[in-house]
């Protein structure tokens, strides 16, 4: 009988100490196959919660890396911890009470005015979103921008671990998105119909067959059904 | 089409929003010199006001990028609105043009830009008017010439100081004294015009600066001017909205609006209504009823 | 004067941080007589100079750096030509760098205010 082929392995460095991981994994699985349990910093392990905020250096690089654990592959000499959460205050407001006519995101984060422009947070960000560019339409009260520009911020938390202007960053775009989904995008017109159909009870018929249909034709009704290209 | 020459233009954060009737008017007087004021893309704050300590360089990154960005843009000159970002690019630019180790560290630590090598000049739009274009030139675009206008030029603190990057004397400066008679308008002479309006103290010592607001809009008014104005946001906001603020404890002051230059600019080039003095905290609109029909959505 | 409490070290930091020598300053008062805001000053521009020249650290306490509002008027009336608003803010940065903020955000209303205001005040008043 041929010897198993024995993995390629990796040496990496969690939180200082050294552990020996099969080459090809990524940093979560990396750490649970040492043995760490997650109960803080995990979530959808799809690179889209931004739990698994991951900050690291490379041997022979002297930059700080920073990414998610769930998306990033273990290197050799991979030296890194986690920061499972970042507290960067959220400002209370209630989005009904806002005043939205200045500039509310100015308002609520006057800590935006210390932004130095130094492109930290972009550096940082995981999923490289231009985080100086959209800070900078928010201090210049630009909320659509804002909402366009953080739109794939998955609130990992770590640009605002980063800033020297003490900035939330993940808290303003957020900010921008809601007040932005709620008094500047246009309405669709078609959604508030069709909820008027549904409330009128133009599906009801429709609805009641379908809750009340045996399984196996339920079945087949769904395996047949049309899918709009 | 009228072919218009482009110049690269830098807004500085409020000019953006606050101070949105600056903008949209210096961009209809430009129109009229055929000149297009072509936004710098992806432009970030210049941080005022420059950092004055010597081993500061992380305060010099924000403005050091806009130059590169003016650079990458193909332009070798920014020209500016607002007086404080004029100052502040202007003098890191002169910090980073004779200091090279400075620029070297700068440049090193943005490896993400391309290298600023000190070649781009930041102008103020008044240097446009009274060097580039000179008063001869705007003085014919004037439809409705500001006859019987007593306008009171409050030049601040960043166009003129210090001396090595100002536009004009400190002492005795003259760049509005210049553009309000090409407007057909009188210039007055009031002992504050270089006084300083208070300026960021606005936000944590409001007393002190509705002093300041007193001193200056007062003395305006004292030697005979109908309107104030100004090249800067900050001075803007101090002169006009705390002015308001000031009527509230002193209902005996006798208001005098303020308005930006290019605001003037336009109401004398037959375009006032893109001024937005609607937005003025002291109403300014009465002065200029007879021009206002001309052109106006009212 | 008593020079008993003379230290040496606040002299040499605000002239490292400014780029300034303090000492070529002679007291000639044209900062002050030229200075918008003396009135709400509890030291006048030179005054501060001299403190700084003797060492004298209660300077720290003054309200003076921080009633200034950067205007640059003493910077162009000195016939020594000294650059007295980075002496004055070099006097700020020594609390600012050890995290002791002039202007506190957690109890400001920002409401209203433009965006030059903002900036430029947190640039002066915080670190």
């Amino acid at each position: 009988m041929p010897d198993k082929p024995e993995a390629e392995t990796v040496e990496i460095f969690i939180m200082g100490k050294k552990y020996e991981v099969p080459k090809g994994l990524t940093i979560m699985k990396a750490m649970e196959y040492s043995g760490y349990q997650y109960i803080r910093g995990v979530g959808c392990r799809g690179g889209f919660c931004g739990a698994c905020a991951t900050i690291y250096r490379l041997e022979g690089d002297y930059k700080l890396h920073t990414d998610l654990a769930c998306q990033t592959t273990v290197q050799d000499g991979m030296y890194l911890t986690q920061l499972p959460f970042t507290p960067a205050g959220r400002k209370q407001y209630d989005l009904e009470e806002l005043e939205v006519s200045n500039n509310p995101l100015l308002d609520l984060y006057p800590e935006l005015a210390r932004c130095v422009s130094c492109n930290t947070c972009t550096k940082t960000c995981p999923q490289d979103l231009e985080v100086m560019d959209f800070i900078n339409e928010a201090i210049r009260g630009n909320i659509k921008e804002v909402a366009e520009m953080s739109f794939d911020c998955i609130q990992c938390g770590l640009c605002a671990a980063r800033c020297p202007a003490e900035i939330p960053h993940h808290h303003v775009g957020q900010l921008a998105r809601r007040i932005y989904g709620r008094y500047q995008a246009p309405e669709s017109e078609h959604l508030d119909e069709r909820v008027e159909e549904i409330k009128n009870g133009v599906f009801d018929d429709e609805l009641e067959e379908l809750v009340n249909l045996p399984e196996e034709e339920l079945r087949e009704r769904y395996e047949n059904r049309e899918i709009e290209a | 089409m009228i072919y218009m020459k482009d110049i690269l233009y830098y807004p500085g954060c409020s000019l953006k929003d606050t101070a949105k009737g600056f903008e949209d008017s210096a961009i209809k007087v430009s129109e009229e010199f055929e000149i297009n004021l072509k936004e710098l893309s992806r432009w970030n704050c210049c941080g005022t006001v420059y950092s004055l300590t010597d081993d500061n360089l992380m305060k010099q990154l924000g403005p050091v990028r806009n130059l590169i960005r003016a650079r990458d843009e193909g332009f070798d000159r920014l020209y500016t609105l607002c007086s404080m970002c004029d100052n502040t690019l202007k003098r890191t630019n002169k910090l980073v043009k004779e200091d090279e180790e400075k620029l070297d560290k700068i440049n090193n630590f943005m490896d993400q830009e391309n290298d600023y090598e000190a070649d781009v000049e930041i102008r103020h739009y008044l240097e446009l008017l009274r060097d580039e274009l000179e008063w001869s030139t705007v003085s014919d675009k004037v439809v409705n010439p500001l006859e019987g206008l007593n306008v009171a030029p409050y030049y601040g603190c960043m166009l003129t100081r210090p001396k090595e990057i100002g536009l004009d004397d400190p002492h005795e400066p003259s760049v509005f004294d210049e553009l309000v008679e090409s407007l057909g308008g009188t210039p007055v002479d009031f002992p504050y015009e270089a006084e300083c309006c208070g300026s960021y103290n606005t936000v944590d010592n409001e007393e002190m600066v509705l002093r300041k607001t007193q001193t200056i809009t007062a003395g305006a008014g004292k030697s005979g001017a109908d309107v104030i104005i100004t090249a800067c946001p900050l001075c803007h906001f101090n002169l006009d909205r705390r002015q308001a603020d000031l009527l509230e404890v002193a209902p005996n002051h006798d208001p005098v609006p303020v308005l930006y230059f290019t605001q003037l600019m336009a109401v004398a080039f037959g375009h006032p209504e893109v001024s937005k003095f609607e937005e003025h905290a002291i109403d300014p609109r009465e002065l200029f009823e007879p021009e206002m029909k001309v052109g106006s959505e009212r | 004067m008593d020079l008993t409490n003379s230290d040496r070290e606040l002299t040499a930091d605000v002239e490292e941080l400014s780029g300034e020598n303090i000492f070529s300053c002679y007291q000639c008062g044209k900062c002050s007589a030229g200075c918008p805001f003396t009135e709400e000053m509890d030291l006048l521009p030179n005054q501060v100079i001299r403190k700084v020249q003797m060492g004298d650290r209660t300077v720290l306490d003054s309200n003076t750096p921080w009633t200034c509002a950067s205007c640059l008027s003493c910077e162009v009336d000195c016939p020594k030509g000294n650059d007295v608003p980075a002496i004055m803010e070099a006097i700020r940065e020594i609390s600012l760098r050890k995290n002791l903020d002039r202007v506190d955000l957690n109890e400001l209303d920002a409401k209203g205010l433009p965006e030059i205001a903002l900036v430029s005040n947190l640039r002066k008043k915080t670190g």
